[in-house]
C-alpha cells in the first residue's frame, strides 16, 4: 500500500507557445508530511501544483500519487485524494451558497443526499463557518471565503491537500487563524507560498523553486538560514529571522 | 462620489437582501409561490385586448405580497419604471393603429388603440411586478432550483445560477476599471471616451475568459463530470396548499367574472331602481 505517496519523476513542461516552465523536477513526499514551495514569481510553484491534480499534463515525466500514476484514466481517482485550494477563492467558490459549494464535491462522488449533508456540516464545522452555510460567496469577507474554499476541499476528505498560496490577501488575525487551523489537519500538506513565515509555522520540509529546476529540497530551518541559496533563488529570509528592526537601528 | 454602476450594484445587492427576509411569506416553499406566480401571470395575460376593469382585482395580489413580505413600495416602484421603456416602446403604435371610437366618457371619446394600450400597461404593471415580488420573496437561488424541480432543463437553471453568483464579481471588476479610468482622466464627470470604451470592454470579456477557465480548474478538481447537482429540502405542506389553492382558484375566478362590472351593475342597479 503506497500509502497517499506523491511522486513526481523528470517532470518536464512547456507552455503551447513552447515556454519552458519546469525543466526537470523531481521529488517523493511521504504521507503525513507537510511540504512548503517556494520561490520568486514564476518560478514554476503554480504549474507544478496544477500537476498535481491532473489539470495539466507534463510534457515529459510522471506524477503519482498514492496507487496511481497519474493518467486521462486515473484522474478522476485522483482528484479524490488530492485537493486543491486556489490562490482567489472567487474562483473556487462558484454555487450560490456556502453549503451548495461544500456540497458540490461530495454530490459529484455519488454520495447520498444524507451523507452529503453530514460531510458538508462536518467540512463547515472544522473550519468554523457553520453560521455562514445559507451565506451567498459574494457576501463573504477574504477571510470567510478562504475558509469556505478550504471547507469545499475538505468535504471529499481527500489524503493530500494542495495550497496555493492560503495566507495570501488576509489581515493578521485571519492569517493566524488560518495558520492555527492548517497545524491541526493530519493531511498530507503541500503549500505554494510566499509567506516564509507561515512556512517556518507549518512545514518541516521546503522544496526552493527557481527558473522551473528545484534548487533545493531538505529541512526547513537549514534552507532558511543558507543565505546563498536563498539569494540565488530570488528570497529572503523570513521576517521572523531577519533581526530585530528597532534593534538594528540603534546600530 | 458614488457612480451610477455603484448605485446599481447595490441596488441588486438590496434584492437579494430583501429576499433573505424572514416573514410567514419568504417561508413558503418556493414552489407554491413559483405556481401562484404563474397561474396569476396566465390568467392577467389572457385577458382580452381592452380589458380594464376586468384587471383591477387583480392588484390585490400584489398588494398582499407586499404587506405580507414586509416589502418597500417606493424601491419596487422604481424598479417597474425602470423596465417601462420596453412595454412604452411596444405600446405606443396602439393609438396610432386602432382610431375607432370605442368608448364614449361625456366629451372624450377614446378610440380602441388607447384602451389597448392603457390595459397593456396594466398587464405589464401587474405580471412584472408579480415576477419583481416573487424574487424578493424567494431569492433568485431557490427560484432556479424551483424551476430545476418543476421540469425546466437543467442546463437553463444552471447557466441562470452561475450568472447570478458571477454578475455580482462582474460589476466588481468593472467598477474597479472604470475607477481606474475616472483616476486618469480628466473629461468632466469622468465620461469614458469612444476610443476607450471598447477597449476597456474587451479587456473586462477578456479578464471573464481567464475567470472562466479558473473556475472551470476548480471545478474539474472537485471531481465534476459534467452535471451540477443541488441537494436542497423543500417541504409542501398545508399552508403551501391554502396559499396556491386559495390565490390560484381567486385569480381564476377574476378572469372569468368581470367583479367590477359586476359590482358596478349592482350599484347601479340598486341606484336606477
Amino acid at each position: 500500500m503506497s500509502h497517499h505517496i506523491v511522486e513526481v519523476r523528470e517532470l518536464k513542461f512547456h507552455y503551447p507557445d513552447l515556454t519552458q516552465a519546469l525543466g526537470g523536477i523531481s521529488f517523493r513526499i511521504s504521507h503525513g508530511e507537510s511540504v512548503a514551495v517556494v520561490g520568486a514569481n514564476g518560478a514554476g510553484k503554480s504549474t507544478l501544483l496544477q500537476h498535481l491534480n491532473g489539470y495539466l499534463t507534463p510534457s515529459e515525466g510522471q506524477v503519482r500519487i498514492g496507487d496511481y500514476q497519474l493518467t486521462r484514466n486515473t484522474v478522476r481517482e485522483v482528484r479524490r485524494t488530492v485537493g486543491m485550494v486556489f490562490q482567489d477563492p472567487d474562483d473556487q467558490l462558484f454555487m450560490s451558497t456556502v453549503g451548495d459549494d461544500v456540497a458540490f464535491g461530495p454530490l459529484n462522488l455519488g454520495l447520498t443526499s444524507e451523507e452529503v449533508t453530514a460531510r458538508v456540516d462536518k467540512a463547515l464545522a472544522t473550519v468554523g463557518v457553520s453560521h455562514l452555510k445559507e451565506r451567498p460567496p459574494h457576501r463573504l469577507s477574504a477571510g470567510q471565503k478562504r475558509r469556505v474554499a478550504i471547507a469545499s476541499v475538505l468535504s471529499m476528505s481527500p489524503d493530500i491537500l494542495v495550497m496555493d498560496e492560503p495566507s495570501a490577501g488576509l489581515d493578521p488575525r485571519a492569517r493566524t487563524q488560518l495558520i492555527e487551523l492548517l497545524k491541526s489537519f493530519k493531511h498530507t500538506k503541500i503549500i505554494a507560498t510566499h509567506d516564509l513565515d507561515m512556512v517556518l509555522d507549518l512545514c518541516e520540509r521546503t522544496i526552493v523553486m527557481h527558473d522551473g529546476l528545484v534548487r533545493a529540497d531538505g529541512s526547513t530551518m537549514e534552507i532558511f538560514e543558507n543565505e546563498e541559496l536563498l539569494a540565488a533563488s530570488c528570497l529572503e529570509k523570513p521576517l521572523r529571522m531577519q533581526g530585530c528592526p528597532v534593534c538594528r537601528g540603534k546600530g | 462620489m458614488s457612480t451610477k454602476i455603484d448605485r446599481a450594484y447595490y441596488d441588486i445587492g438590496r434584492l437579494d437582501t430583501l429576499a433573505a427576509g424572514d416573514t410567514p411569506l419568504h417561508r413558503l416553499d418556493p414552489r407554491a409561490k413559483l405556481l401562484t406566480t404563474m397561474v396569476f401571470i396566465f390568467c392577467v395575460v389572457s385577458c382580452g385586448r381592452y380589458e380594464i376593469t376586468r384587471l383591477l382585482p387583480f392588484f390585490l395580489y400584489p398588494a398582499v405580497l407586499i404587506g405580507l413580505g414586509n416589502l418597500p413600495l417606493g424601491y419596487l416602484l422604481k424598479k417597474l419604471l425602470l423596465v417601462s421603456p420596453f412595454v412604452l416602446f411596444i405600446g405606443i403604435f396602439n393609438p396610432w393603429l386602432d382610431r375607432a371610437t370605442m368608448l364614449q366618457l361625456g366629451p372624450l371619446a377614446l378610440s380602441g388603440g388607447w384602451i389597448s394600450f392603457f390595459s397593456l400597461l396594466l398587464r405589464f404593471t401587474l405580471t412584472i411586478g408579480a415576477a419583481l415580488l416573487l424574487i424578493a420573496t424567494t431569492g433568485f437561488t431557490a427560484i432556479c432550483m424551483t424551476l430545476e424541480k418543476l421540469g425546466a432543463p437543467k442546463i437553463f437553471t444552471v447557466q441562470l445560477l452561475l450568472l447570478y453568483r458571477y454578475l455580482f464579481i462582474l460589476i466588481e471588476e468593472a467598477i474597479r476599471m472604470m475607477r481606474a479610468h475616472a483616476l486618469r482622466s480628466f473629461s468632466p464627470r469622468g465620461r469614458i471616451s469612444f476610443r476607450v470604451f471598447p477597449q476597456m470592454l474587451g479587456n473586462l470579456l477578456l479578464r471573464t475568459l481567464d475567470r472562466a477557465q479558473r473556475i472551470h480548474m476548480a471545478m474539474l478538481s472537485r471531481a465534476f463530470n459534467g452535471e451540477i447537482k443541488i441537494v436542497r429540502k423543500f417541504r409542501f405542506g398545508s399552508r403551501e396548499v391554502l396559499f396556491l389553492g386559495g390565490f390560484g382558484g381567486l385569480f381564476i375566478v377574476l378572469r372569468f367574472t368581470d367583479v367590477i362590472e359586476l359590482l358596478g351593475r349592482l350599484v347601479l342597479g340598486t341606484v336606477t331602481k
